[in-house]
């Protein structure tokens, strides 16, 4: 059976002239909770399809390289120098992109000083390309993700070391 | 020919949109889905799911051999691209035709012509449609010439771009050739085409765009939409029809789309989009998008057709089974486009996980979405959670009952921006009617203010 929004309406239409101010339907497609809000009396609904999807076969060569490979972030530093660098932390999780187009040399390398506001990396999230700032003046001293690289929030996408070291 | 199976190559709302018209109609579907959507709302709606590839969309529904193997392994009759994706691509209409596919949407000649935004500006001077000054630059040097011709401030265009997507506000000499440079990666990166023009920036302009559908003969329009509610030039809500806006401009914008369509004796569902100019009171012709569009729902609510149902049926050869004289409008009606971003830190994307999600029904309400309890919100994909769309007997009464609607919506998991859209609606000049493009940065930030 294929439940539409004019079934939806129909048994609201039922429920508006009896007394009943919730009605939850289950069935092995979906769950649907229909709810009456008592100072408005109007109606809000919470659905949820829960048949399984039958997936067919995938399409053979559906399998040209993603690129997107997701890492985890290095590990902590043993370095105990390194306690003094800052990290550059992801503000969302994202594709990162350390060029501002594919082929172009990329924003920064080790040794590049960058200031607070200096373009280091581009994360790509929900089609929205988000600038990544340094955030702190000082020298580039270890990139943590390499191009194309899927980067969760938060993760360390590189450190800075004060010049005067 | 008659369709009885349809392959899906969308994601989201729209998959589910499209699939709920076929189910109504008898039509078997069939959703390509990447591996982040095989549990989607939509890979549980349709009677069965393929995958098409990785999650990325470049690996997977942007991928044309991937989407067309698909169609032939599920031995579907036709593609229905959605928006957004392939659905305006033209390799993906050349390949469904050497398979003996039928894509649902307009000719390869008609992708073409409206697809490059240069051509499509020439056909539209042919066809009589007034223009905005500008054209193509490929250099900085051409750029400068023709923006101290046309007049600054300019806007940077992607030629292969659209919907919003590759657009550049110039302010002045000093800020083009970095803003063309990275227009110019950005235009190679989403549409494959580094190609840039030019246009005058309008300060005070509406975007209004007329709803047109043809068989390849005949062509009937099907009202205005005002989508002027826009943040970097994406829209977030839209309104049908287009309030506060002289007869005159009305009927002129609906002569010229229908014009339009015309002279590329275009076939299927598409939108000629105009800018109006609110100073001179005069509209220009943008672009043409041939494809469904998003705002698609309040057109249907004011004309009572189901497009995805007309686009089938021109897809299958057919007559416009309306005349244009059987057209009747009724009443007004409002999308609000409720999108997974915090917008009350930058709009910054909320990709994650859906924990509940409730929404209003009832009469003249509608919610298209392919969210529900437990859904992912991949951030591989744009933002759109779902549309909320109100239809009322005038614009007053659907305002107060989008206030109403937007109460009884509750997501929770991610963020949204639901509440923007519940104190828009209690906005005066929005409530007024008729607001420019410009309005809702500035309600925003009139709102961060009193913050």
């Amino acid at each position: 059976m294929k439940f539409t929004n004019e079934d939806v309406q129909e048994i609201l239409q039922l429920l508006d002239a009896a007394k009943y101010d919730e009605l939850y339907l289950e069935t092995a497609r979906f769950k649907l909770t229909l709810r009456r809000n008592r100072k408005s009396g109007e109606w809000s609904q919470e659905t949820q399809v829960v048949v399984a999807p039958k997936i067919l076969r995938s399409v053979p060569l559906a399998d040209s390289g993603s690129g997107a490979e997701s890492a985890v972030a290095s590990a902590e530093p043993a370095d105990p120098r390194k306690a003094r660098w800052t990290e550059v932390r992801a503000h969302l999780p994202g594709t990162f992109y350390r060029a501002p187009k594919p082929g172009a040399l990329p924003y920064i390398e080790i040794g590049s000083s960058v200031e607070e506001n200096t373009v280091v990396g581009i994360i790509e999230t929900m089609k929205l390309m988000n600038a990544v700032h340094a955030q702190a003046r000082g020298e580039i001293a270890e990139i943590c993700f390499d191009n194309t690289q899927f980067v969760e929030k938060d993760a360390v996408l590189m450190r800075i070391k004060p010049e005067a070291e | 020919m008659t369709l009885r199976r349809i392959l899906i190559a969308n994601r989201g709302e729209i998959a589910v949109r499209v699939i709920r018209t076929c189910q109504r109609l008898g039509i078997e579907t069939v959703l390509a889905a990447s591996e982040a959507d095989l549990d989607s709302m939509g890979a549980r709606l349709a009677e069965s799911t393929i995958c098409i590839g990785a999650a990325n969309s470049s690996a997977s529904y942007l991928n044309v051999e991937a989407v067309v193997a698909a169609a032939i392994a599920s031995k579907a009759d036709a593609i229905h691209p959605g928006y957004g994706f392939l659905s305006e691509n033209q390799k993906l209409a050349k390949a469904c035709d050497q398979a003996g596919v039928v894509f649902i949407g307009p000719t390869l000649e008609q992708l073409d012509a409206v697809g490059d935004k240069l051509k499509a500006r020439t056909h539209a001077a042919a066809a009589g449609l007034p223009g905005i000054p500008g054209g193509e630059v490929r250099s900085y040097k051409e750029a400068q010439r023709l923006a101290d011709q046309i007049g600054w401030p300019i806007l940077i265009k992607a030629v292969g771009g659209g919907g919003g997507r590759g657009m550049k506000q110039v302010h002045d000499v000093n800020e083009l050739a970095a803003t063309m440079e990275m227009a110019m990666a950005e235009a190679q990166a989403s549409f494959g085409d580094p190609r840039l023009y030019i246009e005058r920036y309008i300060s005070h302009g509406r975007h209004i765009e007329v709803q047109i559908l043809g068989d390849g003969q005949e062509v009937i329009h099907l009202g205005t939409r005002d989508c002027s509610i826009q943040r970097r030039y994406q829209k977030l809500l839209e309104e049908a029809p287009a309030p506060n806006l002289s007869e005159t401009l009305r009927e002129g914008m609906h002569r010229a789309a229908v014009s339009f369509a015309r002279h590329l004796k275009y076939r299927g569902l598409g939108t000629v989009e105009f800018l109006v100019d609110c100073d001179r009171d005069t509209f220009s012709f943008l672009e043409m998008n041939a494809r469904i569009q998003v705002e698609h729902p309040v057109t249907e609510a004011i004309c009572g057709l189901d497009l995805v149902e007309e686009q089938i049926a021109v897809a299958e050869g057919r007559k416009l089974r309306w005349s244009k004289n059987e057209i009747k409008f009724s009443g007004h009606a409002i999308e609000c486009r409720i999108n997974a971003e915090d917008w009350t830190h930058g709009f910054r994307p909320s990709p994650g996980t859906v924990s509940r999600a409730t929404f209003p029904t009832g009469q003249g309400i509608r919610v298209d979405t392919h969210i529900q309890a437990g859904a992912k919100v991949p951030h591989y994909y744009d933002s759109l959670l779902g549309k909320l769309i109100v239809h009322g007997a005038d614009r007053a009464e659907t305002l107060q009952k989008m206030r109403r609607a937007l109460s009884h919506v509750c997501i929770t998991g991610v963020a949204t921006n639901v509440q923007m859209f519940a104190e828009l609606m209690g906005n005066d000049e929005f409530a007024r009617g008729g607001v420019n493009t410009a309005f809702l940065e500035r309600f925003l930030q009139s709102r961060n203010m009193a913050a």
